[in-house]
């Protein structure tokens, strides 16, 4: 192979393969930049990023900013950084993440292998869910919550996007099940085996690749997101967002970059290393969401 | 064996036999019931909230298309309709020129590819919010590209957009393509490595162009694929909210404002409730203007197929 592509490398070919390899790695140097520029500024000292250059490397590597944007950072008043918020993302989008795709997973066993009459109809109904803009449920949520009791909780937050991700979840699953063949749950049913058994002892063990799928998925959606954790949180009790956004946006004296920096890539960490980690079932979620979502 | 063991059973068989056949139903009852409350019940309750006196407090006086009415009068709105024009117009072109001729050029058999794909895609793991602030640091005038570019030795170039109202709206464009159109580039990739080889063989065999085979061939044939991304791009345009709050706050004044982000400001801080819940509505109306041909047409081709 490598005989070969050296045999064409004379000739107009190359040229264009030149090109090729050329527009591509620009391209990838331009999507990097952003994340470079961050991680470069969060090391700098304040000095050095007004006089140096927005893509110069650190003369001296800091990690000041970093330990500010996490402990002692200003948002308003309350100047903790973003730690308690962290963990507060954390403590709503795992609870979340298992409770939808477990829902998710009994869901889409139901609408492939035990279907009824009209459950067709009732999945079309469902996933209609994935595609309101969600501006359209978040006034009577807030009232309902406030009755609920749960207005500002993290319960409150976890059924909020449990109720919203069960259409993504539920058809995550269905996509998946579909392709199974029913003669498989027939013959179990015929030996005497009731719903939960078949689901227990013959689906469940093919369906690890659905669930990294709907995990990963579930679990981008919901730590990244903002909407809800604007509307349904404040203070202390706000997710990693929503500090984030209100950190960048706290007016003060001095304007601290680095800081901000540092918690951007705070909040972006958890998702990034699952995208590293896992990247080729994250892809294939988005499709696998998106096609219909 | 078995048949002596169901005949035993049988008389409290027939319960469980009701009980084992009203399972799946059982299952499935509470996502119904919540789909029914907090997505079907909720747009009924946003409409009827929108059609009353509302305002810091939901109240239900009916005041017919008043709130309607003031939402049209409102020149915040007209100008956040505006940029959802030209956002979402922006945004969708950009973002299927870049994925197209990314897939192209990642389908010559590129070494590396998967490492230049992860590349490209890992904007799509952010939150908006990260990526905003990212861009709010790079597009700053004082200390971002404009300071970078006068360094390089142009003094007089100017790149204020984050803070010029004529220009805000395209810096979100600008963000927002950087992060969706690695994914663009996924679904495209995924259809041009579905098409069949034989068909660029033989047009190949009959002397075309490989530009000629792309343009006449092979980029007609992804059509399906241009139709659900378009889909999803305007979906995403008109969802917009976290992107806008992290760049610019909708500003300079109110000059970078999307439909949802005047939603929040009117529904949530300006305690104006009926004019949100009119504008929410609105919102609904357009997804469902995009959604719904989408609908129609997959329908239609899988009854075809």
């Amino acid at each position: 192979m490598v005989d070969h592509a050296r045999a064409e490398s004379a000739g107009p070919r190359s040229i264009g393969r030149a090109v090729v390899y050329g527009l591509l790695i620009l391209v990838a140097l331009y999507y990097l930049a952003p994340l470079f520029v961050m991680l470069a500024t969060s090391v700098k000292s304040l000095d050095e990023i007004r006089s140096g250059s927005l893509v110069s490397l650190p003369a001296r590597v800091s990690f000041d900013a970093w330990s500010k944007a996490w402990g002692s950072a200003c948002t308003g008043a309350d100047c903790s950084g973003l730690k308690g918020n962290f963990w507060n993302s954390v403590r709503f989008v795992l609870p979340a993440v298992v409770i939808s795709s477990l829902i998710g997973a009994f869901n889409g066993y139901v609408l492939t292998l035990w279907r009824f009459r009209g459950s067709d109809a009732l999945f079309t109904l469902l996933l209609v869910g994935c595609f309101i803009p969600f501006q359209v449920v978040l006034l009577p949520m807030a009232q309902t919550l406030g009755w609920l009791g749960l207005a500002n909780t993290t319960t409150g937050l976890v059924f909020v996007h449990v109720v919203y991700g069960l259409a993504f979840t539920t058809l995550f699953f269905r996509n998946f099940y579909v392709s199974i063949p029913e003669e498989m749950v027939k013959a179990a049913r015929i030996d005497g085996a009731g719903f939960f058994i078949i689901f227990w002892r013959i689906i469940l063990p093919l369906s690890p690749p659905i669930i990294v799928v709907c995990f990963i998925w579930q679990f981008t959606q919901i730590w990244n997101d903002f909407l809800f954790g604007v509307v349904f949180s404040s203070g202390e009790r706000q997710p990693i967002t929503v500090a984030l956004n209100n950190l960048v946006n706290t007016s003060t004296a001095v304007k601290e970059y680095n800081v901000d920096m540092a918690a951007a890539i705070i909040a972006a960490m958890p998702t990034l290393v699952l995208y590293v980690v896992a990247g080729k079932y994250f892809v294939r979620g988005l499709t696998a969401g998106s096609v219909k979502g | 064996m078995q048949a002596t063991a169901a005949g035993l059973a049988r008389p409290r068989r027939s319960t469980l036999d009701a009980l084992e056949a009203a399972l799946p139903k059982i299952v499935l009852g509470p996502t119904l019931l919540c789909s029914l409350l907090f997505v079907y019940g909720f747009i009924v309750w946003t409409g009827i909230l929108s059609f009353t006196k509302s305002r810091l407090l939901p109240n239900y006086e009916f005041v017919g298309f008043v709130q309607y009415a003031s939402l049209f009068a409102n020149e915040r709105w007209w100008v956040a309709v505006k940029n959802l024009c030209v956002f979402g117009g922006l945004f969708v072109s950009v973002c299927l020129a870049v994925g197209l001729l990314l897939a192209i050029l990642l389908d010559q058999k590129i070494r590396a590819e998967g490492i230049l794909r992860s590349i490209y895609l890992y904007p799509m793991a952010l939150s908006f919010i990260v990526t905003g602030t990212a861009w709010k640091w790079i597009l700053n005038p004082g200390l971002g590209i404009e300071r970078l570019v006068r360094q390089l030795g142009f003094p007089g170039f100017t790149f204020d957009w984050l803070v010029n109202p004529e220009m805000s709206i395209y810096t979100v464009v600008i963000a927002g393509a950087w992060q969706s159109s690695g994914f663009v580039m996924a679904l495209f990739l995924a259809g041009l490595r579905g098409i069949d080889d034989s068909i660029i063989k033989a047009a190949q065999v009959d002397g075309a162009t490989m530009p000629r085979i792309y343009w006449s061939i092979i980029i007609p044939s992804l059509r399906p694929v241009f139709f659900s991304a378009v889909m999803i791009l305007a979906h995403i345009a008109i969802k917009s909210f976290d992107l806008v709050m992290a760049l610019t706050g909708g500003g300079p004044g109110f000059s970078s404002d999307l439909p949802a982000t005047f939603m929040y400001a009117f529904g949530f801080t300006r305690n104006q409730i009926g004019v949100g819940a009119a504008s929410a509505m609105m919102m609904l109306g357009t997804v469902v203007a995009v959604i719904v041909p989408m609908m129609y047409s997959e329908v239609r081709r899988s009854r075809r197929g």
